[in-house]
């Protein structure tokens, strides 16, 4: 049935992150942006909402509630009308967690996931990016090749959220020997901070969002163990983590936009040219409209998306149109956004310049959050 | 919950429908290149298929909702052809979702069981309906309306039974003096002028209706209320309310055809080798699967707009807004995918051999009739920055 009604649960859910993202991050956004430092326990703050653990088994201390894309997709969107870079940071161990409970072994399951069902943050990294203009999740360039009782690691990987404190990393690489093309010849390998041949870099200096922290890592034949590969000799189902981390990006970018179109608003009513407020030109009223339309039609695309994960379809698809048409559509609000406040929208005393950093950032990022 | 899945009923009903328009798609060029002829009201090879509506009997509480597959069976329509549809079961012109939204009890059934189409548009006036010229004078001693006036664009005009036709009863008041009158086809006054030759939907029924001192019963007026509100525009906006759900029906109408033209895009390319898989976003990706990958996601995007102001349609609240959002981007989408369809077919696409270029001319009207696309982004700019009429022109 076709339906676009949350579930009670669901609303109660979404409006609180709704009050959370106005009265917590949105006021710590700029200032997190302008320090490139993430607000004093803000990560530990987000944590006791319970966002990672309450859909985590109860075996491993979780809040055994199933797992639901839909909601958390619900969430991020929420939580990024507040601040994107703040959502990604307090959210980020989730891309972690919810890959080890989704394809990890029973034994890794209970090795990993009890950290994530602590009352401190549990800080970890999803490391997928990789620097290079010709980036593709489908063909990384770090590869992974079988060693006498386990696996050797080479590459560079960047945009790794957390990286400076992470204690572990998720790392996606290609099967180097595999005849396999595309996600079948991906895997994810569990490799702890401290694991010698890894090297994590001093925190990366970003377009946008620079509250976030975010390292490269060099892996330099980096050895682990038979153990360390996620889902054991199964691997993992590469497509449905990738379908997961672009239809949270979508999710972001939605929360983005609503955030650009319900500052522009006002604006827009408030400052009058040539006699009249400049919302009541059709120039600048129709740039509007269009963020109804556009916020709107990335909303549904990525409900469907997260709908496909959570009836366990393949999600390939509609992940990668609720992704990339809202990397399209998101750099476009933002930057209409901007236009609407004209010189104001170039001065730092609004935040449409930081949104509009955080755009162009955020559509070419993937990887980055998870549903 | 958030659903996206159809039930097996749904998809039942779906599947059935594109059999059946896929008959219709036979004869879409033939139509399309007389267009001076009708279409039968019924295809010979198609007859012995019973109406859709037969098959919603069975539908229950988990199926999608009464509009949500309704506009899902017109998409199914329309893919096969937009002009060339099964034409049984009728009640289903516009004029009868206007008798539905703005006639009494007693003249939706007197009339129900009629095909009307609807006549709004004049030779000088589209988009602002205040302007309407055809007057309707009532006299007192035979109880009947006179009206005098021209309709153009009268859609399904020659075959409907009759139309519910917009006049105004006194051209100072605006829009409160327009009020809306059946006129049943036979009345002496009420001629179909002529059939009009357009860029596409040729087979489509478009005409022009001349009014001459026609006279009908003062019954004819629908809703009853003659007197003229002050203030305020009055029985207008009963008939505004007709588009909540015709807006996103006119932008299912045109994605039926964009999916077509989507499906034949694509068969095309892989025939020829290009390779479409999913899953990578970066320079991997052919030029041409990057592009025809990113119209698909346009008219999910549109297609999901539809859906959801019918969804609204069907919970009972109120779907304005949606409305006029799912036509404004229906309106364009069609034409952007359309366009880029035969950009990536090259020449080929071009060609008047395969129905693609057809498509690309039938859907243009998507974003014209039923209120342009500039006239649904006035809709949802007034009602995001919550203006009037006169505050955002």
């Amino acid at each position: 049935m076709i339906s676009f009604g949350p579930s009670e649960e669901q609303q109660v859910v979404r409006e609180a992150m709704r009050e959370f993202a106005e009265q917590v991050l949105r006021p710590v956004a700029r200032e997190a942006d302008e320090e490139s430092a993430l607000p004093d326990g803000i990560l530990d703050q987000v944590w006791e909402l319970g966002l990672t653990n309450t859909q985590l088994p109860e075996a491993f201390g979780g809040g055994g509630e199933a797992r639901s894309p839909i909601t958390n997709a619900l969430i991020l969107e929420e939580l990024a009308f507040g601040d994107p870079a703040l959502a990604i940071a307090s959210t980020h161990p989730s891309a972690v967690a919810f890959a080890i409970n989704d394809f990890g072994t029973e034994e890794q399951k209970e090795a990993h996931l009890p950290r994530f069902c602590g009352d401190r943050f549990a800080p970890a990294s999803l490391a997928l990016i990789e620097p290079s203009p010709t980036f593709d999740a489908t063909a990384l360039q770090t590869t992974v090749e079988p060693k006498e009782g386990g696996f050797v690691l080479s590459g560079r990987k960047s945009f790794v959220v957390l990286g400076d404190r992470a204690e572990l990393f998720l790392v996606l690489a290609r099967n180097a020997q595999s005849a396999e093309t595309g996600f079948s010849a991906v895997d994810a390998f569990l490799v702890p901070s401290d694991t010698p041949g890894l090297t994590v870099s001093e925190l990366e200096l970003n377009l946008g969002m620079k509250g976030l922290p975010t390292v490269s890592l060099d892996l330099a034949q980096v050895e682990v163990p038979e153990e360390a590969r996620l889902g054991g000799d199964r691997g993992i189902d590469a497509g449905r983590l990738l379908a997961g981390t672009r239809t949270a990006n979508a999710a972001l970018l939605t929360g983005l936009c609503r955030a650009v179109m319900e500052y522009a608003i006002p604006y827009a009513k408030d400052r009058h040219a040539f006699g009249e407020a400049i919302a009541q030109k059709q120039a600048i009223a129709f740039m509007l409209s269009n963020m109804q339309i556009e916020t709107n039609s990335m909303r549904w695309l990525t409900w469907k998306a997260a709908a496909a994960l959570e009836s366990l379809e393949d999600a390939t698809r509609p992940a990668l149109f609720a992704h990339g048409y809202s990397a399209e559509q998101g750099m476009k609000l933002a930057d209409d956004g901007l236009q609407v406040l004209g010189g104001h929208g170039f001065i730092r005393e609004h935040p449409v310049e930081m949104w509009y950093r955080t755009a162009r950032t955020l559509t070419v990022l993937e990887g980055v959050a998870a549903v | 919950m958030i659903d996206f899945n159809l039930t097996d009923n749904d998809q039942k009903i779906l599947d059935y429908v594109r059999t059946e328009s896929l008959v219709a798609r036979k004869y879409a060029r033939h139509y399309d290149e007389n267009e001076a002829e009708f279409p039968p009201e019924e295809l010979e090879e198609a007859k012995d298929f019973p109406g859709v509506w037969s098959l919603m009997g069975d539908r229950g509480p988990e199926d999608s909702g009464q509009s949500v597959i309704g506009m899902l069976i017109t998409m199914a329509e329309t893919w096969g052809d937009y002009s060339v549809r099964m034409r049984k079961g009728r009640g289903a012109g516009l004029g009868n979702a206007a008798l539905g939204a703005s006639g009494t009890e007693e003249q939706r059934t007197k009339w129900g069981g009629l095909l009307l189409s609807m006549a709004i548009t004049e030779p000088g006036c589209g988009s602002d309906p205040s302007l309407v010229q055809t007057t309707a004078v009532l006299d007192e001693e035979t109880n009947e309306w006179v009206l005098n006036g021209e309709k153009i664009f009268v859609t399904t005009g020659c075959r409907a039974d009759g139309v519910v036709l917009w006049a105004t009863l006194d051209r100072s008041a605006g829009r409160a003096g327009i009020k809306s009158f059946l006129v049943e086809k036979g009345t002496p006054g009420f001629n179909v002028s002529h059939k009009e030759k357009k860029l596409g939907i040729r087979a489509d029924d478009t005409a022009t209706y001349v009014f001459t001192d026609c006279r009908i019963p003062r019954e004819n007026l629908l809703g009853g209320k003659e007197e003229i509100p002050k203030g305020g525009s009055g029985g207008f906006r009963g008939v505004m309310k007709t588009f909540n759900m015709t807006r996103p029906m006119t932008a299912a109408f045109g994605l039926g055809m964009s999916q077509a033209a989507l499906d034949f895009t694509r068969e095309q390319l892989e025939q020829a080798g290009v390779d479409l898989a999913y899953g990578s976003t970066g320079h991997g990706l052919s030029a041409a699967a990057a592009k025809f990958q990113r119209l698909e996601a346009l008219q999910e995007a549109a297609v999901l707009t539809v859906c959801h102001a019918a969804y609204l349609s069907d919970q009972g609240e109120p779907n304005n807004l949606e409305a006029s959002i799912s036509k404004a981007k229906g309106g364009s989408a069609v034409r952007e995918v359309t366009q880029g369809c035969i950009e990536l077919l090259g020449p080929m696409g071009a060609s008047r051999e395969h129905l693609l270029e057809k498509w690309f001319r039938d859907v243009r009207i998507t974003d014209i009739y039923e209120g342009t696309g500039q006239i649904q982004n006035l809709i949802i700019a007034r009602t995001i920055l919550d203006y009037d009429r006169s505050q955002l022109k």
